[in-house]
Order: structure tokens, then C-alpha cells, then sequence
């Protein structure tokens, strides 16, 4: 499609001649080919689908529907056949002609593809009746299911870039932020900033010209909704940055893409050029007075730069470092100019907004905090995936409804959010309402939506240590207290994991914490011991089980734990002797096994294999006698 | 015409240019606020974060450092209490994990006015004492200097360090003025009449 649109008419009659040309009744597979499900091997599925269709000379009958991530990585990958919108999970290349044969022509439900409930073991054919989709809010991720993310002409259908022209013809620069103002939306960046009070500052800031800027440098552990946007709708990314530039008044904008995410770059790139070709960018946008630019930065790897200011610097072609930002970067920005920097998230909200209105928005969520949150929920869940929430939902029913619960009915410990900088909220936080406000309060913060759940096997001390490691790992080291405070951090911490802490430590974790939240540069260390201070404040127990008595309780601390089989137990089926890869573990056919401690590296292979639960990880107490050479193995009853 | 505003420091209420910083402010009223990273003719950097500084706006108090914070009318700003000292002393404390106790200059003095052990996190981390603090000072210097830089940053978080690159060693201008901004004495002079701090020496970890 390379014909430039010069009107409004133009645009609706290109819309009107896709629609056209699209049957609603076409059997469809809409299935995702997004980062995760592309790790699964979806790319064979979907040459397989192809293959199969072009055998039985269905091509023009059947579309097959590449699509950005529909959100059930567990249970990936996935597809939706469209009219009767049944979802498969799970698919395997070898299922590919199956599908076109039994569903797509003989229109019946391949049973063994469909969601089982793991509760009532009845298998589930449309979305929105697995628990996992039941639950949700999906204005911004159900779209994702209804288009091939490189093909402007389905954007095009959906009714894509009308918000774009409501906001070019019909409504004033001033009338879009007051829109957005009312909507109340916030920065989705993890900031929680108000959008509309954003756009105003850069507007109202004297100097020109101004710039806008998409912020997809996402890289917290465990966090990928600005990848899941970015790979699947684009276009409303693009369409929302451009209706901010219309309100600030820029003409330049820009689309900061993390290097680490190539189809996220390769989708948003192709929708740059596909929305240049057909005039949604450029000069004299859709016949009218407006012109803007979009140019794509690629990010060189560094989680610093996703602070504002650092990628700011980047883009001007330095070191992505922060700078000190007194005055906004909304007054002084890249190249000191104004510059309106969104997360991805916020963008793709905003042409939802000026279609459906601030009020149906404010109609979502909570007082403080408006519309839904993409959350991704990691750790020990049962089912992790992408979500999409109404602000104010209870972190119980994002755990337990959504989730499922926790893996293996372990026993809940502790949910994460808002990234490494994050804190740990204990269970008796689990009927919180998640918005910005409210994390805040109890010590953590909302972030941009990563959601790790940990369990009992989790120790508090250990997990805390990671989250420091990577933030020591991915500071810039300009200033002090991040560079030195947070190397300091580690290697206590270093300590009490290898059972050397010392009593007075926790006080100087508390001091230091104190310096590196208050004279840290950027974001990045004022938050920065969040996940320290949250984990000695609301497990303060474990930490002193480390300290005092040289014990995990999670037994996770390598250094603090033995391993052990117990000579009653214990079946002599040498499993966990042929197991061991250092040849700790003696013992015979006829003969209870033991390891022996010396040689034993802890690896704990031979307490994932052994069928008795006849090893134990024993922690604060010593290892007990090793049974008499010889002894003969208690036979199980039945075994 | 720049408009004057009235601030207060330390009790004492001041009226100064629009734009200044908060250090500015505190030199034109002989309050001494430390630094160690700052040169009043450089642009702020804002890196050793010992100018911390409490303030006090809208009703809420926050710690800012002072050499980066432009002033605005009504503005209260505390340079000393308990707890900006316990931070100051902190701050000093933490950059000698990877400068080592052996300092001289500027950090060694204030290092006796905040009752900072440099040796205090010794103990914890093995790491080779650079006497060097990282505040750029000689880099930006340099970059002025020359209209370049031969020296430069390099590497991430605590992996980072100053380092010469060779291709530029020419551009030198035997200015001297890298040693003459160095707050720690890493950087100085060697021999009777040195034309420049020996460079080589510096970088390759030799005193």
C-alpha cells in the first residue's frame, strides 16, 4: 500500500475497501507468533498450517493469522479459530493438518487441544470461560488477537487511526490534553506520573522544538508488556504518539526499542514505514496542516537507559547516563529542548481514550489510579502469562484467580512488583488493591508491571541479594551512592547467604539503605533497596535465622544446607547414586545410600530424582551420623 | 532582564539572580557546602552527591544535591543537620571502597570534618585501591581543555574507570589542569619540574 491519504474521506474509503474485502465468516487462525510463543517453535507450526491449506487449495478460503502474543505463555502456543473463536493450546507441529481438517472443514472441537480446568478436569472452548481470560480486563491485549501486527491494512479495519483523525479535525491541541487530563491516566512507565499534566508542561515550555518519545527499554527480570505491545499492535503505539505530538505541538518524535527485543523493533519499524507510505506520518498528515517525524533509536543494552534522562542522553548519541533532572525533562529534555517522554503502554492507551472518552476510562479502576494495568505474572504460578487488569483488582484474585494459585499448592510467600526496585509484599498484603497508591504505601511500587510470585521454597534473604546484584550489575556508576552503596549492599548480603553475617549487619543495611535512597542520581538507586528493606521488614525472621543461628529456613542458601538421605527411608535403588555428578553418593544395590559431605557440591540433583523422599536439605543443624557401613535398606511395603 | 527571588538558607534569607544553583546561592552567603565533583567553571554533574542539601517545598522536605538544583522563589534549604551529615559521612565511607583511605586533597579533609572511616567497608571488599573517586572532574576538564579529551570514562557500575586513549595522547595540552582539579591526589605531578602528571603512571595503577 503506497498511496499517500490527503483527506479524511480518503481514509474512510481505503477503510470501507478493506472492510470490503474482508469476509467476518472466513475461517480464520489467528495464532500468536510472538517472542515467547516463537521460542516454543511456533514458526513450524505456522509453515505446517500453511503447507496444509495450500495442499487442500484452501488458501483464498482459509487465513492464517500471525498475531502478536495472546497472552497464555504457559500454555503456548496458542491460536483462535475464528468464526466460533475455539482456543487451542499447546499446539504441536504435528497437529497443524489435524486442525485444518477437523476443525476449520469438518467444523468439530479437537478436545485434547482445548483448555482443561486443572479444578473440575471439563475442558473449556472459548476464551473468555478459562479462568485465566474470565478474570481479565483486556482493552489494550484483546485487540492484539484481531490483527497481524504487520499489516496496516487490519489496523486499518479495526478501526484503526480514527482517533488519530477525531483528533486532526475535530478536536483543538488544547481539547486532547484536557481529554487526557480528565481520563486521568497515568505514566504506565512505573512512575505513575499523570499523562495530561505531562503533555501540558512540554506544551506549555518555551523553548522549540519539542519532542515526544516512546520509552520501550523494558528490562526488568520477568517483564515483557511493552514487547507483547510493541510486537502486536504497533500501529496504536504509533497512532497514540502521534495524537500526543498533535496536542504538544512536535514535529520529531521518538521510538526508543531495547536491541534485546528484534521483533518488537522489526514490527514497530515496518509500521513506521507502512504509516509513512500511507501518510499517517510526514508532512501535511491526512491533507492537514500538521507534520511529524518518527524516528527509531535502537537501545545498546544498558537498563539505566530506560530512565528517562539516560535515554534522553542516549538518544543524542552519548552514554545513556542519567543526569540530574530538577527541571523536568518535560522543560529540558533531549538536546535541552522539551521532550515528552511516555512508556509504551501509556501511549497505546491513548487513542482507546479519544475513541471511547475519559469517561468510560475513569469508569475503569480505582479513584487514584484510572483504566487497566498489563501486568506479567512470573514466578511460582500456575499460570504466568501476560495480563490485563481494571486497576484495584486484589493482588489474592491476580494470584489465585488469574494465576490459579501457586505451582504445586506450594505455600504463597511473597509476590513481587514493580521490577528490581521493587518490594516483596507478605501475604497479609494479599487483599490489597493493586493501583499506584497503594503499592507505594506498603513499601513497593507499581512499576511498569512485573509481577514475580515466589513460594515457600523462596528464601527472602537470597532473592533480595539477586535483585541487588542486578541493579549493582546495571548501574551506570556515575554517582556514589549507587556505584559503591550498592556494591557495599552485595557483598553483606554476599555474607549472610554464606552464613557470615554478623549481628550489627542489618543495621548497616538499614544506613546505607538510607544513603543510597536519598542521594542516589536517578530512579535507579533511589529505589534501589526497596527489595532489601521490604524483605527485612516483612521477613525479618529469616533474616535472622541466617544471622543468629546460620540457618535457611527456605533452605535455598547453598552455603547454609546439607544434603542428606536418611538411612530409613532410603530404597538402595542407586538412582540418586548414578545421579550425582561428582560421585558423592555411596552406597550399593542392597546397601542405604550416603553422600559424602566433602565431595557433595549441593547441586540438589539428587533430591529432585530420588522416588522415597529419602534426601533431605537439612539447614542450622548438623548433618547426623552416617549409618554403619553395610546397613540394609528398610523395604517399603508393596515396592 | 534576569528577575531576583528570595530564598533561605540556613535561616538566613538571601535574594539572588533566577537560575542560580543552590551552591551558588550558598557561596554568594559564605555557606560552605562540600563538594567534590563540582568546578564552579564546569557544568554541574552531580556524581558524588556530597553537595546533599535538605529542601523544603510545599511542605515537604527532600534531599537534593546542591550543585545541580536551580533555586526558586520561596525555597528553604537546611545545609547541615543530623542527617545530612550521617549522609555526607556515608557518601565519603562508600567512595573509598574503590579509591582505598590512602587520599589526600579534598577528600581527606573532609573526611576529618565528617569523622569518616575510609576504612570502614575494608574489610568487606577486596578491591584494588584506584585513589580515585570517579568524579570526572579531570575528564571534563580535559574535554575543555583540549576541545577533546585524551582521557575518558570506561565500563559500567563499579567495572568503571578512567582511562587515556592512546589514539588521542597527542592532543595533550600540558595544561596541568587534570592534576590541578584532582580532589584526591590521584593525579599529580612526578620529578622536579614535571611538564605533565604522568599520565601513563596514573593509568596503569602505579603511584
Amino acid at each position: 500500500m503506497k498511496r499517500r491519504i490527503k483527506s479524511l474521506e480518503e481514509l474512510e474509503k481505503l477503510r470501507n475497501e478493506i472492510k470490503a474485502k474482508k469476509d467476518p465468516n472466513k475461517p480464520t487462525i489467528a495464532i500468536c507468533v510472538g517472542s515467547g510463543c516463537i521460542a516454543l517453535g511456533v514458526p513450524e507450526i505456522v509453515k505446517a498450517l500453511k503447507n496444509d491449506i495450500t495442499r487442500r487449495n484452501l488458501i483464498e478460503k482459509v487465513e492464517i493469522r500471525e498475531t502478536g502474543c495472546l497472552g497464555s505463555c504457559e500454555e503456548g502456543p496458542m491460536a483462535i479459530i475464528y468464526p466460533e473463536e475455539i482456543c487451542y493450546f499447546r499446539i504441536k507441529t504435528e497437529d497443524a493438518s489435524e486442525i485444518i481438517e477437523k476443525t476449520i472443514i469438518g467444523k468439530k472441537i479437537i478436545e485434547r487441544l482445548l483448555y482443561k480446568d486443572p479444578n473440575t478436569g471439563r475442558t473449556v472452548k472459548n476464551l473468555k470461560d478459562i479462568p485465566f481470560y474470565k478474570y481479565q480486563l483486556r482493552p489494550l491485549l484483546e485487540k492484539n488477537a484481531l490483527f497481524d501486527p504487520k499489516k496496516i491494512e487490519d489496523y486499518i479495519a479495526q478501526g484503526g487511526y480514527s482517533a488519530l483523525t477525531k483528533c486532526l479535525f475535530k478536536m483543538k491541541p488544547e481539547d486532547i490534553i484536557s481529554e487526557i487530563k480528565t481520563s486521568n491516566l497515568r505514566g504506565r512507565g512505573g512512575g505513575g506520573f499523570p499523562t495530561g499534566t505531562k503533555w501540558q508542561t512540554t506544551k506549555e515550555a518555551p523553548e522549540d522544538p519539542k519532542y515526544v518519545i516512546v520509552n520501550c527499554d523494558e528490562g526488568d527480570p520477568g517483564a515483557f508488556m511493552d514487547r507483547a505491545l510493541m510486537e502486536g499492535n504497533p500501529h496504536s503505539i504509533l497512532e497514540g504518539l502521534i495524537i500526543g505530538a498533535i496536542a504538544i505541538g512536535s514535529q520529531q518524535g521518538f521510538i526508543y526499542v531495547r536491541e534485546e527485543y528484534p521483533l518488537a523493533l522489526e514490527n514497530i519499524s515496518l509500521a513506521v514505514r507502512q504509516a509513512e507510505g500511507l501518510g499517517f506520518l510526514g508532512k501535511n498528515i491526512l491533507g492537514s496542516e500538521f507534520s511529524f517525524n518518527v524516528r527509531i533509536h535502537r537501545g545498546a543494552g544498558a537498563f539505566v537507559s530506560g530512565e528517562s534522562s539516560a535515554l534522553m542522553t542516549a538518544i543524542e548519541g552519548k552514554v545513556g547516563e542519567p543526569r540530574p533532572k530538577y527541571v523536568h525533562t518535560a522543560v529540558k529534555g533531549i538536546w535541552n529542548r522539551p521532550s515528552c517522554l511516555n512508556n509504551v503502554e501509556t501511549w497505546a492507551n491513548v487513542p482507546l481514550i479519544i475513541l471511547n472518552g475519559a469517561k468510560w476510562f475513569r469508569g475503569i479502576g480505582t479513584k487514584g489510579s484510572s483504566g487497566t494495568k498489563i501486568f506479567s505474572l512470573v514466578g511460582k504460578v500456575k499460570n504466568t502469562g501476560l495480563v490485563e487488569v481494571p486497576m484495584g483488582i486484589t493482588l489474592q484474585d491476580l494470584v489465585y484467580k488469574i494465576g490459579g494459585g501457586i505451582k504445586e499448592d506450594k505455600e504463597f510467600k511473597a509476590i513481587q512488583t514493580g521490577g528490581p526496585s521493587g518490594g516483596f509484599i507478605p501475604k497479609k498484603y494479599l487483599k490489597l488493591p493493586v493501583d499506584f497508591d497503594e503499592l507505594d504505601k506498603i513499601g513497593s511500587m507499581m512499576g511498569s508491571g512485573g509481577m514475580v510470585v515466589m513460594d515457600e521454597d523462596t528464601c527472602m534473604v537470597d532473592v533480595a541479594k539477586y535483585f541487588v546484584d542486578f541493579l549493582l550489575e546495571e548501574s551506570c556508576g556515575k554517582c556514589i551512592p549507587c556505584r559503591d552503596g550498592l556494591k557495599v549492599l552485595s557483598s553483606i548480603l554476599d555474607d549472610i547467604c554464606r552464613g557470615g553475617g554478623k549481628k550489627e549487619d542489618t543495621q548497616i543495611i538499614n544506613d546505607l539503605s538510607e544513603t543510597i535512597k536519598e542521594a542516589s542520581l536517578c530512579a535507579l538507586g533511589s529505589t534501589a533497596a526497596n527489595p532489601v528493606l521490604t524483605s527485612l521488614e516483612y521477613f525479618k525472621d529469616e533474616w535472622e535465622q541466617h544471622i543468629k543461628e546460620k540457618k535457611c529456613p527456605a533452605k535455598a542458601c547453598k552455603a547454609l544446607i546439607n544434603y542428606y538421605i536418611e538411612p530409613k527411608k532410603c530404597q538402595a535403588c542407586l538412582l540418586c547414586l548414578k545421579e550425582c555428578p561428582v560421585n558423592a553418593i555411596h552406597g550399593d544395590k542392597d546397601q542405604v545410600h550416603w553422600i559424602e559431605q566433602e565431595k557433595c557440591t549441593k547441586c540438589g540433583a539428587c533430591y529432585d530424582i530420588c522416588n522415597f523422599n529419602a534426601v533431605e536439605r537439612i539447614s542450622g543443624r548438623p548433618v547426623p551420623p552416617l549409618p554403619p557401613n553395610g546397613t540394609k535398606p528398610i523395604r517399603k511395603k508393596g515396592k | 532582564m534576569v528577575n531576583s527571588i528570595t530564598i533561605e538558607i540556613d535561616g538566613k534569607k538571601i535574594k539572588v539572580k533566577e537560575g542560580i544553583t543552590i551552591l551558588e546561592a550558598a557561596n554568594q552567603l559564605n555557606i560552605d557546602i562540600p563538594n567534590l565533583c563540582h568546578h564552579e567553571e564546569l557544568e554541574p554533574f552531580g556524581a558524588c552527591r556530597i553537595c546533599s542539601v535538605e529542601i523544603e517545598r510545599k511542605g515537604r522536605t527532600r534531599i537534593v544535591a546542591a550543585c545541580c538544583y536551580p533555586i526558586e522563589e520561596g525555597l528553604k534549604v537546611k545545609t547541615r543537620s543530623e542527617k545530612i551529615d550521617r549522609i555526607r559521612k556515608a557518601i565519603l565511607e562508600l567512595a573509598a571502597v574503590t579509591s582505598g583511605e590512602n587520599v589526600t586533597g579534598e577528600m581527606r579533609s573532609l573526611a576529618s570534618e565528617y569523622n569518616a572511616d575510609l576504612s570502614k567497608f575494608a574489610s568487606r571488599i577486596t578491591f584494588k585501591p584506584t585513589k580515585c573517586i570517579l568524579c570526572g572532574l579531570c575528564v571534563r576538564r580535559c574535554t575543555e581543555a583540549t576541545w577533546d579529551s585524551v582521557i575518558g570514562f570506561v565500563g559500567r557500575g563499579v567495572e568503571r574507570q578512567i582511562v587515556e586513549f592512546p589514539e588521542k595522547k597527542d592532543i595533550c595540552a600540558v595544561c596541568t589542569y587534570c592534576h590541578d582539579v584532582c580532589p584526591t591526589g590521584r593525579i599529580k605531578s612526578t620529578g622536579a619540574d614535571p611538564s605533565f602528571p604522568s599520565l601513563d603512571d596514573v593509568l596503569a595503577g602505579r603511584e
